[in-house]
């Protein structure tokens, strides 16, 4: 008499379209065009990258489009020595949150050419973009972002953001 | 059946003050969930005049599995604007239910006003097969039956019963969409005889294409307000004056799908049948009443479960065979409701809402011109 | 921006689950690879099948597993003219609620017919097994049913 049956696999597969919405799809253009779009809350004043239609703080659309720099601030960051399947990013790597200049709300993104040892809070960045003509709608056209050379940002320029 | 105040006060009533709704539409072809919740949010508010800073609570019903986003829900705040701090949840389930959880704030006596807003785009997914993904794992979901397939077994078991065909199905479709040409929101209108509806092809028979809902993108949001607050808001607020949900088991073939036991006892939870409405033969006598109807021949079983008269104006807003929003319909089936009270064609209405294969679970809500009299609901 | 410069792309979500079953699916599902159906036995008398871990109506822990069918009745069925991905058959086939014998309740799964001419409510139908060293414990491990009767 075999085992009695202990599990059972259920396999999910479900396919979507996925739509942008049209604040990112404004964004992912601005990508493709090698820059940053934000957008600006009529309300607080605050600029969001990525913009997402809407203010999160005050719930209305954030019309106004602002063209931000290549240049910000590490806020925080963490070194990653776990690896996952799928991966194609070699450990260990840095991880990190972006405050842009000008923007109100940092983003994650993945920092290069900076030993592990060596990143550190406020440390400012600059984006490194693909070539011109592998520029596409997809954040695979930023490669990463890396040291500027710029001093560091002193803490009270972005305590609020962490 | 109401139950007692936590600290001994008498319990408030309840009334829906505004609704607001998107256009029901087969597909939101630009605009991501945020974008198409926020002129709903928008406009739920700018009816009362209220904003979100006035809100004691704020509830939301939706499934991320529509357009297969973890946490959707969480980033659908940002039509509301979740700061400072609010006292804020979410059911992965029609905002019908989310309903339910901001009443049962309201009677708690500590907050006077609550958001309730539901939102999906069913366009975006292969719906049949996100809805597969609700049944039983081991022995219903291995077979991936289509939500067509399942309400279609109940179809054929009602016929079976002898007291419905497919004639009735198609009387109850083209009544519908006949109805929604006057819902400026709804999605399939139309003017056709139930002899023309017979016509359409086998989806799965015994269900023809008209006997099923659209696939429909949208957005709904509802405001309610506690005692006098709720007076101050509206002129004629839709008092709750008893809401009640139950569920059966899950083992589909345990099930009588052709009476829908769990709709009546909670209307009699909801106080529109005497005791938990087990006594045959009793009928609600509402003037309105808003069925969460997606197949045909739902809403004769869900008419003879209440025991709804020829006197009842049943799903004048075209009911979920014009619009059905996965996730919104039922919350839209209380605006509705509520909306024929609030505008003064209804001095009491019933909005009915359900969740799970074949009715499987059932809400009904009373609500009223007035507040019941001695404010226990 | 134009609403017609919105950005699309597919997207899939895939994962398989290897979930635990527990005593009493677990015997079920056992039973399936040994080529027989089981049911639950409630405090009622009723055997529920396929079996719950406690009584749909009074939510008591089930008694003993006990034998079913293998043939039954159909109590209600529907036609798929045109199967979907995943679905057990890749021709026409009937959806149906199949009260086995020996149990009081129905199972869903589907019935192999020529069409729906070939299909009522109240024909008794059979399962069609796999092969036994095809089956796994698993649902489908009975491939579908067929009337009796009918060759297999």
């Amino acid at each position: 008499m075999s085992e009695p049956v202990t599990m059972l696999e259920t396999p999910i597969r479900i396919d979507y379209e996925f739509t942008a919405g049209l604040a990112q799809s404004r964004y992912l253009k601005g990508i493709a065009e090698g820059r940053f779009l934000g957008q600006r809350c009529p309300k607080c004043g605050k600029v969001y990258v990525p913009p997402r239609g809407s203010c999160p703080t005050d719930g209305v659309p954030t019309t106004d489009e602002v063209v931000l720099g290549n240049t910000g601030i590490v806020t925080t960051y963490c070194v990653v020595n776990v690896p996952f399947q799928g991966q194609s990013i070699e450990i260990p790597y840095i991880c990190a949150q972006i405050l842009l200049d000008g923007a109100n709300i940092a983003f994650m993104g993945l920092i290069q050419e900076v030993p592990t040892d060596e990143i550190r809070m406020g440390m400012r960045v600059e984006a490194v973009w693909v070539d011109k003509k592998d520029l596409g709608p997809t954040m695979a056209s930023v490669k990463y972002f890396r040291p500027s050379g710029e001093p560091d940002a002193a803490y009270e320029t972005y305590e609020e953001y962490l | 059946m109401a139950p007692p105040s936590g600290q001994g006060r008498p319990v408030r009533p309840v009334a829906v003050v505004s609704f607001a709704q998107s256009d029901s539409v087969r597909r939101e072809e630009h605009r991501n969930d945020v974008e198409m919740l926020q002129p709903v949010i928008q406009d739920v508010f700018a009816k009362v005049g209220l904003t979100k800073d006035d809100m004691g609570f704020v509830c939301s019903g939706s499934c991320d599995y529509l357009v297969g986003a973890p946490f959707s829900f969480v980033q659908a705040l940002d039509a509301v604007g979740a700061w400072p701090p609010m006292r804020e949840s979410h059911v992965e389930m029609d905002g019908a239910f989310a309903f339910y959880e901001a009443w049962t704030q309201l009677r708690e006596g500590d907050i006077d006003t609550a958001l309730v807003f539901s939102f999906g785009r069913s366009s975006m997914s292969q719906l049949g097969r996100v809805l597969t993904l609700q049944l039983d794992p081991y022995y219903m979901a291995p077979l991936w039956p289509d939500p067509v397939a399942l309400a279609a077994l109940q179809a054929q078991a009602l016929i079976d019963t002898g007291r419905y065909g497919e004639a009735d199905f198609a009387a109850v479709a083209a009544r519908s969409r006949r109805d929604a040409r006057q819902n400026p929101h709804a999605q399939v209108k139309g003017d056709h005889s139930p002899e023309e509806l017979l016509g359409d092809d086998y989806v799965v028979a015994p269900l023809r294409r008209h006997a099923l809902p659209p696939i429909t993108d949208g957005a709904a949001a509802v405001i309610l307000a506690a005692g006098e607050r709720a007076r101050a808001l509206c002129e004629r607020p839709a008092w709750i004056t008893g809401m009640d949900h139950r569920i059966e088991t899950h083992a589909l073939g345990a099930r009588d799908l052709t009476t829908s036991p769990t709709t009546r006892r909670a209307a009699g939870g909801a106080g529109l049948l005497d005791g938990d409405g087990d006594g045959g033969g009793a009928s609600v006598t509402v003037d309105v009443a808003e069925l969460h109807a997606p197949f045909a021949h739902q809403e004769l079983i869900l008419r003879d479960a209440l025991g709804l008269g020829d006197g009842v104006s049943v799903n004048p807003s075209g009911g979920a065979l014009a619009a059905n929003g996965v996730m919104v319909a039922g919350l839209v089936r209380i605006g509705e409701a509520a909306g024929r009270i609030m505008d003064g064609t209804a001095r009491t209405a019933l909005a009915h809402a359900t969740s799970g294969p074949c009715l499987q679970q059932n809400l009904v809500c009373a609500l009223a011109a007035e507040p019941a009299g001695d404010g226990r609901r | 921006m134009a609403e017609s410069e919105v950005l699309r792309a597919p997207h899939t979500i895939e994962y398989t689950y290897t979930r635990s079953v527990g005593p009493v699916i677990g015997a079920f599902l056992t039973g399936l690879r040994d080529g027989k159906i089981l049911g639950a036995t409630t405090g009622g008398g009723r055997v529920v099948v396929p079996p719950t871990e406690y009584d749909p109506i009074t939510s008591e822990d089930v008694g003993e597993l006990v034998e079913v069918g293998p043939s039954g009745i159909v109590t209600t069925w529907a036609w798929a003219a045109r199967p979907l991905p995943d679905q057990p058959l890749d021709r026409p086939f009937a959806w149906a609620l199949v009260q086995l014998d020996g149990a009081d309740t129905g199972m869903l799964h589907v019935v192999d017919a020529a069409g729906p001419e070939a299909m009522a409510s109240g024909m008794r139908v059979t399962a069609r097994w796999r092969s036994a060293g095809d089956r796994i414990g698993h649902l489908r491990d009975i491939e579908c049913f067929v009337a009796e009767g009918a060759r297999g």
